[in-house]
């Protein structure tokens, strides 16, 4: 599998995308980290790019690399190589460029400016993302042998994670604000994983305390290590499922 | 060596293999023939588990190639349109197959990468290949690892004279070895010399599975031509082939070894 591995990272990074991506995080970081005097600021700000971007890139980014790859995968399918190695290594070449690029362009940054438990939580969470949305991305992306139609699936999903789901909460909470709540939106969050990743980190900052009662059960759970485990936990079944999903559809499918 | 049993293949409305059963064993050359979207490729892709079918079952040396992997080691498949990546170049992507197909003897069958003058376009990019060098390309890739059993899906299409002349010299030489080696063409006269079996499909059915001596001697022909050309008048008069379909062979070949 590694060996296969191999070559799509090679091909990932002749094709310099994921060098841009690369240089525009850490282009990003820096500046953050320079402007703002006040670090934790700066680590806000880039919470929100990491939050809306990381997702972004690592969808639009995966798909294309699916379609793009079709050749190798079909050079491959004749030779005694099992369908779910060819597919897992793909997963691995293109999450793991990814994810690298990721601890690069941001990693790097945080250690240098902003070396604590919440720097590395941002760290950690953006390296998550990254897994989950290259794994969704493959998921959409094994279903339809169109392109066009992956990517469009594949923005659908970053919209609902990204924006539409946030609204929905809202919309939830508003309407059955006259109950408790606090164990829904414990609930909610965890079927978002963008959101987790939110929560995770904002917890990990002083703001919280602003947050008011929700606030203060959120930091209650998530702030301890059982919180901690669970976050990651809950992150690695969105990271898990949608990739044996794909690698069961891919199995079935004629190619 | 290989065993068709009662094949179904479905895209959507269109019954690309309808209950096809067929054995070929070591030493054949079948040719494949019958009209475009007769269900040749998919049959030949079935065999490789790239299609799989609604029904049926391939036995490759008596067992199941369902889920397998390891038996395609013994298969050397030609496509019909060699897709590769793109930024990759000729020789990379020979080491790349040669990589990942575990080889253990090391006896490559490198015959044709020289016949072919691979040698001197090593760092030739996939993107900038004509549709002859992708086929020659993957030729070389079909026949490099010795295999015992070679799928060829229109080898000839797209090659100028000598290169066809270089493959059909090479297919002849495998031939002589004893393997079995399937082959799907429209251009007849490439397959007259080196055919032993002809299999004729349309609209994915199975009409004809014979010896080419048997359909020569019957048609009165003694070109592979002319021969398939009687039999397909007579299959539109009478809706039939006049000429019975092979048995299973398979038991006779292994009396004779």
């Amino acid at each position: 599998m590694l060996k296969l591995s191999k070559y799509v990272l090679y091909d990932i990074v002749r094709s310099k995308v994921i060098i841009a991506y690369t240089l525009f995080l850490m282009a990003v970081s820096f500046s953050l980290f320079q402007m703002e005097d006040n670090s934790g600021k700066a680590v806000l700000s880039l919470l929100n790019i990491v939050l809306i971007v990381v997702p972004l890139i690592s969808m639009v980014f995966s798909t294309i690399h699916y379609y793009n790859s079709y050749e190798f995968i079909e050079l491959m399918l004749s030779q005694p190589v099992s369908r779910t190695k060819i597919l897992l290594s793909e997963y691995l070449g293109t999450a793991l460029s990814l994810s690298s690029s990721f601890l690069i362009g941001v990693g790097i940054p945080v250690v240098l400016f902003y070396f604590n438990s919440t720097g590395i939580s941002l760290v950690l969470t953006g390296c998550l993302l990254t897994f989950i949305f290259t794994s969704l991305a493959f998921f959409t992306s094994v279903q339809s042998r169109d392109k066009a139609r992956g990517i469009g699936a594949a923005l659908m999903l970053w919209f609902y994670f990204a924006l539409i789901y946030d609204g929905l909460v809202l919309l939830v909470l508003f309407t059955f604000s006259d109950y408790p709540l606090e164990k829904l939106t414990l609930l909610l969050s965890s079927l978002n994983p963008v959101d987790l990743g939110r929560i995770f980190i904002m917890l990990k900052m002083d703001i919280s305390a602003l947050m008011g009662y929700t606030g203060a059960m959120y930091k209650d759970f998530f702030g301890s290590g059982t919180g901690a485990l669970y976050t990651i936990g809950i992150m690695l079944l969105w990271m898990i499922t949608p990739l044996l999903l794909a690698v069961r559809s891919f199995n079935r499918k004629d190619l | 060596m290989i065993t068709i049993k009662n094949l179904h293949k479905k895209f959507k409305k269109l019954h690309a293999l309808n209950d096809v059963s067929a054995s070929f064993s070591r030493g054949q050359v079948v040719s494949l023939i019958g009209p475009n979207g007769s269900g040749k490729t998919t049959l030949i892709k079935s065999i490789l588990g790239i299609v799989k079918p609604d029904a049926g079952s391939i036995l490759f040396a008596g067992k199941s190639i369902d889920k397998q992997v390891a038996y395609r080691d013994n298969i050397g498949y030609m496509p019909q349109i060699g897709r590769y990546p793109d930024n990759m170049k000729i020789g990379q992507v020979i080491e790349m197959v040669k990589n990942i197909r575990n080889h253990k003897d090391g006896t490559l069958d490198d015959e044709l990468f020289f016949d072919f003058k691979m040698d001197e376009m090593q760092d030739k990019n996939m993107r900038s290949l004509s549709g002859g060098t992708r086929q020659k390309v993957s030729a070389v890739l079909a026949f490099l690892f010795n295999p015992d059993v070679l799928i060829l899906d229109e080898p000839t299409a797209g090659l100028d004279p000598l290169a066809s002349e270089i493959l059909k010299d090479k297919i002849i030489k495998e031939k002589k070895k004893g393997k079995l080696i399937l082959i799907t063409s429209h251009v007849l006269s490439d397959l007259d010399e080196l055919t032993t079996d002809v299999m004729y499909l349309q609209d994915g059915k199975l009409h004809l599975y014979q010896t080419v001596e048997n359909i020569k001697q019957q048609t009165g022909e003694t070109r592979l031509e002319k021969a398939i050309a009687q039999v397909m008048k007579r299959y539109l008069k009478d809706g039939t082939a006049t000429i019975p379909m092979t048995e299973n062979r398979e038991a006779d070949y292994a009396k004779a070894i």
